[in-house]
């Protein structure tokens, strides 16, 4: 009977046992404590494909025998965006060659980007004497579909080359060389055989074909059909014939990659109904941040449905715009001057200390490491800004941070 | 080979099974008196005779299931063989002994050989070893089959920072000298080592495991520079037993077809081990600590770590042993693990700050055994991982249940 007993027992235990299973795991994050993870509406093969990008962008670690390098800066996507957010210093690489709109004249000398970090027995490339450079602080990835299906029309809409408006505000489109491979939509617009760029720090990349087929090659010495030769090295083309076979990476992986960019979902604002976060963003408004930092923007029809008539709020304008001497690095891409830098988009700043160490990195190079650091960096065109900025009570700087921090 | 091995074990469980006489068949249980040590795990097993015939026949089984999650995510609950291994011993001649062990991982997916070895006693203390070692370093890599551990994981710094269970193929000597209450013990080993792969795999880090990949590596060294394992260990009788090891060599290919292609870059990793069982309330306290450093280029990613460094604490309290179901001396155990591995001991060159890259965990657990051959577990495994960069860690937890057995 005693052993009867036991034997019940063992059985509830279990029974319990297994029922409390789910309640002792780790819990979710939030929606909007995350960045990672698709838009809502993609369809059952979409969600297919978004995951063997996820799985290209996070999970596929190059090695020398798979085809990294020699010379390279991160051995994965996922290195240089944890989380699919911001960057670290560790990983930010440097661009050089280029210091005015006439073009890199260092392209024959491993131009335009450095690969500071080699596989054993190789020594990394050096920044050519003499050669303008900049370093650049990989951004956060999501929400680019967004930012990808808008027109060209949509964003030079708000481009004012000559301040016709005489508020201190410009904003030019970067006009871009396409690469070979590029095919254009019914939204781009040539212009003398040039189109518009709005990807990157100086929006150089036209698209994220564009963007991801640069990050395979220039980041990770990783060759698809789309850029089948590695980068040449001080002047002297890649001497090292890797086991891996040109391309390295099939087409579909890199389509499947950047379908996995194009349909990241947009960053959750949080606290929405929070007073300070609404006044902050008054503040934001009223000192004039929504001018270069544009709020909101609709989607027209787009090829993937999820990404169609959606209405985001990414807070940037992608275009150029003249940030002053102090952020002038001396360096440029496409027609861009070497003091102007495309907006950046805001949204999804406040989570940007989960993806970089538990600190910002803020700007073009990482050089801020507060959001009011980076607030008072800017200069030119946003120099209006900076000083209402400097003359605003304590208050009404907590509740604009408050703000940024929320979205 | 895999059928060859399978054939050879159906003769022989053949000759030791079908014979009608009990009696014929012998088990000759493990020496569990005190003044073993962990050096002589390979000894300390349950083998089964029969008759006059040469060959003793033993090995254990481990059956699990698992529910894990990871942030929210579940892979829901799964079943797993992670090993099933065969023990083959034989005494050759008076004072010669060949042993081994022969491991068929997660249903047959690898077949190992962990350890062929034959012993050749001069003196107590001068034997000689040669053939497939297991390398003494720490305590765990020697002492690792499952019945003898109330944690059905098997720890993270034993699996992933001494890659257990690493074995090579070399030969050494090791003797044993023993006076009252005291055992002092040594080992020292020339094997085969490690490979290219530790610091150029799709881990992302100092991945030591990555060396057991090559197929190869029990057919020749990747270098021609042995590795060098040496342990130390005393013994006494009512306190316990501490273990201090030592294991290094050189771990890349720095000659090729007679060219120098690289500087000889070693590897070191130096263990200290401790177990003991508390008198009166009979509680078992065990524990490894391991330090590993690598010489990585400078010139590599610092993905990489030159610094690694981990171990673990297990603490089992019997708290009930009695008849249980007809079972002489049943015992039920709580049991508690704590463990830590950082991967990257070290600063970023480019911020100064810490490089993350560790996990912590926690096993509550709690095991039955009906005999000291056989052990039921259940455990609860919670751990916290954080990345490279420091950001917040991902948590995993879940549930583990199994059995493992000699037999």
């Amino acid at each position: 009977m005693k052993k009867l007993y036991i034997v019940y027992s063992l059985l509830v235990l279990m029974i319990l046992g297994i029922a409390a299973c789910k309640k002792l795991l780790p819990k979710a994050p939030k929606d909007d404590e995350i960045l990672d993870g698709p838009v809502e509406g993609l369809t059952a093969e979409e969600k297919i494909r978004f995951l063997e990008g996820d799985r290209a962008f996070n999970n596929e670690i190059f090695t020398s025998e798979t085809g990294l390098g020699p010379y390279f800066v991160a051995n994965s996507c996922g290195s240089c965006h944890a989380g699919d957010g911001k960057g670290h210093p560790f990983t930010t690489l440097t661009r050089f060659g280029q210091a005015d709109s006439t073009g890199n004249t260092y392209m024959n000398f491993g131009a335009p980007q450095l690969q500071n970090r080699a596989i054993p027995g190789f020594s990394p490339e050096q920044i050519p004497a003499g050669a303008a450079f900049s370093k650049f602080t990989p951004p956060a990835n999501t929400g680019l579909g967004f930012l990808e299906a808008l027109t060209d029309v949509q964003i030079l809409a708000n481009a004012d080359p000559t301040d016709a408006n005489n508020d201190g505000i410009s904003g030019v489109p970067n006009y871009v060389n396409a690469p070979a491979y590029f095919i254009p939509k019914s939204h781009h617009i040539t212009w003398s055989g040039k189109f518009v760029g709005r990807f990157g720090k100086k929006a150089a990349a036209i698209d994220l074909w564009n963007q991801t087929v640069n990050a395979y090659v220039q980041d990770m010495g990783i060759t698809s059909e789309y850029a089948m030769l590695e980068p040449a090295i001080n002047g002297v083309a890649s001497p090292y014939g890797d086991p891996t076979p040109d391309p390295e990476v099939p087409s579909s992986r890199v389509q499947n990659l950047i379908f996995y960019l194009r349909t990241l979902k947009a960053p959750v604002q949080r606290d929405q109904n929070n007073s300070d976060v609404q006044a902050g963003k008054q503040v934001f408004m009223n000192i004039g941040c929504e001018k270069c930092h544009k709020a909101e923007w609709t989607t027209q029809k787009a090829d993937i449905n999820a990404l169609s008539y959606k209405t985001f709020y990414p807070y940037t304008d992608l275009l150029l715009h003249d940030m002053g001497s102090g952020l002038n690095d001396g360096y440029t891409e496409g027609t861009a001057k070497t003091s102007e830098w495309r907006t950046p988009p805001l949204w999804g700043l406040g989570l940007s200390k989960n993806s970089q160490g538990g600190q910002y990195f803020l700007l073009h190079d990482g050089r801020a490491t507060s959001i009011q650091q980076a607030i008072e960096m800017h200069g030119g065109e946003g120099q209006s800004s900076n000083s209402a900025y400097q003359s605003l009570s304590q208050t009404e700087k907590d509740q604009l941070i408050k703000f940024l921090e929320s979205l | 080979m895999k059928k060859a091995i399978i054939l050879c074990l159906i003769i022989l469980s053949h000759q030791v099974f079908s014979q009608k006489d009990s009696s014929f068949i012998k088990r000759t249980p493990a020496d569990t008196s005190k003044m073993k040590m962990n050096m002589d795990a390979v000894y300390n097993r349950p083998f089964l005779t029969a008759g006059k015939f040469p060959v003793a026949l033993g090995g254990y089984l481990e059956a699990n299931s698992s529910y894990f999650g990871t942030d929210g995510v579940t892979e829901g609950l799964s079943f797993q063989i992670p090993r099933l291994t065969l023990f083959l011993s034989s005494t050759i001649k008076k004072r010669i002994k060949f042993l081994s062990e022969i491991e068929f991982e997660e249903g047959g997916k690898e077949i190992a050989i962990e350890f062929a070895s034959m012993d050749i006693e001069l003196h107590p203390l001068l034997n000689l070893r040669g053939g497939v070692i297991m390398n003494p370093i720490g305590a765990f890599n020697q002492n690792h089959d499952g019945p003898k551990w109330e944690f059905i994981s098997r720890p993270i710094s034993a699996t992933s920072i001494i890659p257990s269970t690493w074995s090579n193929v070399g030969f050494g000597i090791f003797g044993k000298y023993a006076r009252n209450n005291f055992v002092w013990a040594y080992e020292a080993y020339m094997t085969n080592g490690f490979d290219d792969k530790i610091i150029s795999n799709s881990e992302s880090r100092t991945w030591l495991p990555a060396s057991k990949e090559n197929p190869e590596r029990f057919e020749e060294s990747s270098n021609g520079v042995p590795l060098i394992t040496a342990k130390t260990a005393f013994r006494h009788r009512k306190i316990g037993e501490i273990g201090v090891s030592w294991m290094g060599g050189v771990y890349n290919k720095f000659e090729d077809d007679g060219l120098v292609i690289d500087k000889q870059r070693r590897i070191d990793l130096y263990a200290i081990d401790f177990n003991t069982n508390l008198p009166r309330i009979n509680t078992y306290i065990t524990g490894e600590w391991v330090w590993a450093n690598v010489d990585v280029p400078e010139t590599y990613s610092q993905a990489f770590g030159s610094k690694l460094q981990g171990g673990f604490l297990d603490i089992v309290q019997p708290i009930l042993k009695r008849k249980v179901f007809g079972w002489e001396n049943a015992t039920l155990n709580l049991a508690f693990r704590t463990e830590y591995v950082d991967y990257n001991v070290g600063n970023f060159r480019e911020t100064g700050g810490n490089i993350s890259d560790h996990i912590v965990a926690i096993v509550p657990g709690i095991s039955f055994r009906p005999s000291q051959q056989t052990v039921i577990r259940f455990n609860y495994r919670y751990h916290w991982q954080t990345d490279l960069l420091g950001n917040p860690a991902s948590r995993t937890a879940g549930f583990q249940f199994g059995f493992s057995t000699y037999f």
